[in-house]
């Protein structure tokens, strides 16, 4: 929907939001309207044994051994951490430092793909998870792999045990999708609808919750009618509209649009009684529990004014970039990748990175586009204010980047609540002067974090 | 596609950014204080014009030479010395010597922004530094006043303006005898207003612009509209703006009720004088006014509040000068007491 229609549209005046915050333009028609289409398997899938938060998942599997797709092929390796499974039928190959889009080499396992197979999913179980209890769910959310597919990569089952003293009355479920370019989980809340409410209800079912709400912005009105005819009887799952503006997609800006409420600095959703999942996260939950399979496969919107065919397509794991450019028509002259959206996303410096369970998008941008950002110079602050009031958690963007010149880090986190931000980069999108806010802010976080750190160990 | 990896960039998120960078938004100010600048030399001929190219040289010359000597890359380019420069010329009288201007132009930038680190470390605004010294340092020319819309405007200067440097100005005396037989009292409309508690000139005219005055500032009309271009750009915060002028229209509107004998009434309040000049221009400077969404309400009032108390109690008939530095250097402090709730704050322990 265009700015004036917007304007003139009464519907929109009346939906809820989050105070502060930008519109950044949204650059989804890309990719919008167009379906999931599956990409090819590639020779060989790049397997990270930390694609998520918490500690990396431990090798079950020994180099030269076969294995079917669905298989696990590492397990958990602690509470915080999630299985491994293959995406594919063929041979592991070995174990390898490769570089991810995180930055640093990590290792990951080889998977060589047999192209003659079928590629069905040949490892499966059928349960009724009707039958299960919340504690099963739990177990079984965690053997599925799943991690927070839209780009934090928090294992699920871990926000599906709260802690003892909160009650989880609503489930917030997110459809949001804030960041301009990326159409995955429109287009998962519009073809999935079915294994989204199905995944809504195990959810509810796993921390007691009578209620739900699927939120999504209103330039998805598609997806909203899309879920609406899908939804059960009871009314116990509810679709809300909420106004487009970034970063909507952020929890905590979600649980303000969505119920007003306000989770406190520091804490869980469930401090307040909620929990908040990604829809593509539910999407597959709903999928795979049923049959107790493994997260194997993701939608990716690849998109960008550097590629030729821009579209939303189901990835393997694993998958490396340069396969995946190859198979859409990469232009060559691109000079700026990044994975995931362009607000928060990160560049990657090879073309070898594979796409991992967190990765909801690859945005190609050519010289053109990324000219003008470029070249842009740096002047001093000149206390405007637009990060003032854009900055969604309303911190003083400001002042933090003035004190973080000055590396006075310990001032930053004690008066001006540096750890609350979130670094949705709404600060730096708005700088006239260009200063470089979000990253001072991630290398003062650092840089306290591991001065914590050498006093935990100096102390014990 | 070769095997080596593409030249790639490797950026930090956000990897977006849309605001208009600094020195566009200062572009923005100069194209916004234009019709002010026109308005003015219109109204007082070339005088004016001179003495705005005599400022605008003065601030980018000190600004540069200070750069240089400090080792660092000149600043110029960001446009905001020209801002300085054309906000202190429509702040000073028509006539006013252009030595006298150039020295004022170069304390402001010197001492007033230069000192602290240039562009962003301000405390005060620049222009206004540099009216206080002229105020202090020529207490005369800063007082005399000239008549508007004189007939040969145009062709002829004010013979004050071009005093050779370091000379007493040069008498206007027998000029206005010549070009306003029928008397100019030489006082502006607050003067008069304050000494003599009579309105000299209707409210209108004074909205409109045709009186005497500072260069730049006899028009609240013009000055409101091209405030209200900054605004629609964005460009311009106008909370600042209406703080001021509800302050200080609300004290006068008050003290006009209770004694219409002594106080003018509102609207010549915020129509004579700098008032609207500076709260449109010259308050809203961003590096010294405060950032936090409070703060600059507080910081408004604040400023309208000392205007009109120096205007009505103090010694000298207009305030806006002096009450703008005071805001000024008040605002680190505002902005520190103002600092917004955070989402999710917790409550103050012990209220818990």
């Amino acid at each position: 929907m265009s700015g004036l229609a917007k304007l003139l549209d009464p519907a929109h005046w009346f939906r809820s939001t989050f105070s502060h915050g930008i519109h950044p333009a949204e650059n989804k028609h890309f990719t919008a309207n167009k379906p999931i289409r599956r990409l090819p398997f590639p020779p060989e899938l790049v397997l990270p044994l930390s694609q998520h938060a918490g500690a990396p998942s431990q090798l079950i599997v020994h180099p030269g051994q076969e294995v079917v797709r669905g298989e696990p092929i590492a397990k958990a390796g602690g509470f915080v951490s999630v299985p491994l499974h293959a995406p594919a039928t063929g041979m592991i190959k070995g174990v390898e430092l490769m570089p991810t889009a995180r930055g640093p080499k990590t290792p990951c396992v080889i998977l060589k793909v047999y192209p003659g197979d079928s590629q069905e999913v040949r490892f499966y179980q059928e349960r009724d998870v009707d039958k299960m209890t919340p504690q099963e769910i739990m177990q079984a959310v965690q053997d599925s792999g799943l991690v927070g597919l839209g780009g934090a990569a928090f294992p699920t089952h871990v926000k599906l045990s709260p802690p003892k003293d909160h009650k989880v009355h609503t489930v917030l479920i997110n459809g949001c999708e804030c960041e301009p370019f990326l159409t995955t989980d429109h287009r998962v809340m519009i073809e999935m609808a079915e294994y989204l409410i199905r995944g809504t209800q195990i959810f509810m079912k796993a921390l007691g919750a009578k209620k739900a709400i699927i939120g999504t912005e209103d330039n998805k009105l598609d997806a909203v009618e899309a879920l609406q005819a899908k939804l059960p009887a009871d009314g116990s799952i509810t679709v809300k509209a909420v106004k487009t503006k970034y970063p909507q997609g952020a929890e905590k800006m979600l649980a303000k649009a969505l119920t007003g409420l306000e989770i406190p600095s520091g804490n869980f959703p469930s401090s307040v009684g909620l929990a908040v999942f990604n829809v593509s996260s539910t999407a597959e939950i709903g999928e795979l529990l049923p049959l107790s399979r493994g997260v194997i496969e993701r939608v990716v919107t690849i998109t960008g004014p550097g590629i030729e065919h821009p579209g939303n397509y189901m990835v393997p794991i694993g998958t490396p970039l340069r396969f995946i450019l190859n198979q859409l028509g990469f232009s060559g002259q691109a000079r700026h990748l990044i994975m995931g959206g362009p607000m928060m996303g990160g560049t990657v410096s090879s073309l070898d990175v594979p796409v991992t369970k967190g990765c909801g998008g690859i945005l190609v941008l050519t010289e053109e586009d990324t000219k003008d950002q470029i070249s842009r110079a740096t002047y001093p602050c000149i206390s405007c204010a637009k990060c003032v009031e854009a900055c969604p958690m309303h911190l003083n963007p400001s002042q933090l980047g003035k004190l973080a010149y000055k590396h006075r880090y310990d001032e930053m986190s004690g008066d001006y609540h540096l750890m609350d931000c979130f670094e949705c980069g709404c600060c730096s999108f708005v700088c006239p002067s260009n200063i470089p806010l979000v990253q001072y802010f991630r290398i003062a976080k650092s840089s306290l974090r591991e001065k914590a750190m050498r006093e935990k160990a100096k102390a014990s | 596609m070769s095997e080596q990896g593409p030249n790639v960039i490797l950026r930090t998120s956000p990897h977006l950014r849309v605001s208009p960078p600094v020195h566009v938004i200062m572009r923005n100010v100069v194209w916004a204080l234009l019709p002010v600048c026109a308005f003015s030399i219109y109204q007082f001929g070339i005088s004016v014009l001179g003495l705005i190219v005599t400022c605008v040289a003065s601030c980018i010359l000190t600004e540069h030479v200070i750069c240089r000597l400090s080792g660092r890359d000149s600043a110029v380019k960001d446009w905001s010395a020209v801002i300085t420069g054309i906000l202190l010329a429509l702040c000073l009288p028509p006539g006013f010597p252009y030595w006298m201007a150039a020295v004022a132009g170069f304390v402001g930038i010197g001492v007033g922004k230069m000192f602290f680190g240039g562009l962003g470390f301000n405390v005060m605004n620049p222009a206004l530094v540099g009216r206080a010294f002229a105020q202090a340092s020529f207490t005369v020319p800063i007082t005399t006043w000239v008549p508007s819309m004189v007939p040969d405007r145009f062709t002829q200067f004010i013979p004050s303006s071009i005093t050779l440097p370091f000379l007493k100005p040069n008498s206007v005396t027998e000029w206005l005898g010549q070009v306003a037989p029928d008397g100019f009292t030489g006082a502006t409309p607050l003067a008069v207003m304050k000494f003599d508690h009579v309105q000299s000139i209707p409210t209108m005219d004074l909205f409109v612009g045709t009186s005497a005055g500072s260069a730049g500032e006899t028009s609240a009309l013009l000055i409101l509209l091209c405030g209200l271009y900054l605004v629609f750009r964005k460009m311009m915060d106008w909370r600042i703006t209406a703080s001021i002028l509800l302050t200080a229209g609300g004290i006068s509107g008050i003290l006009y009720m209770v004694n219409p004998a002594v106080y003018p009434d509102p609207l010549f309040t915020l129509c004579t004088g700098g008032l609207m000049l500076g709260a449109v221009f010259m308050a809203t400077d961003m590096v010294a006014s405060p950032v936090t969404p409070l703060g600059v309400w507080i910081y408004g009032a604040l400023i309208g509040t000392i205007t009109v108390v120096i205007r009505f109690w103090g010694g000298l008939n207009e305030g806006v000068m002096y009450a703008i530095l005071l805001g000024n250097a008040f605002s680190p402090l505002i902005a520190m007491i103002t600092q917004p709730r955070i989402y999710g704050a917790r409550k103050a322990k012990g209220a818990a």
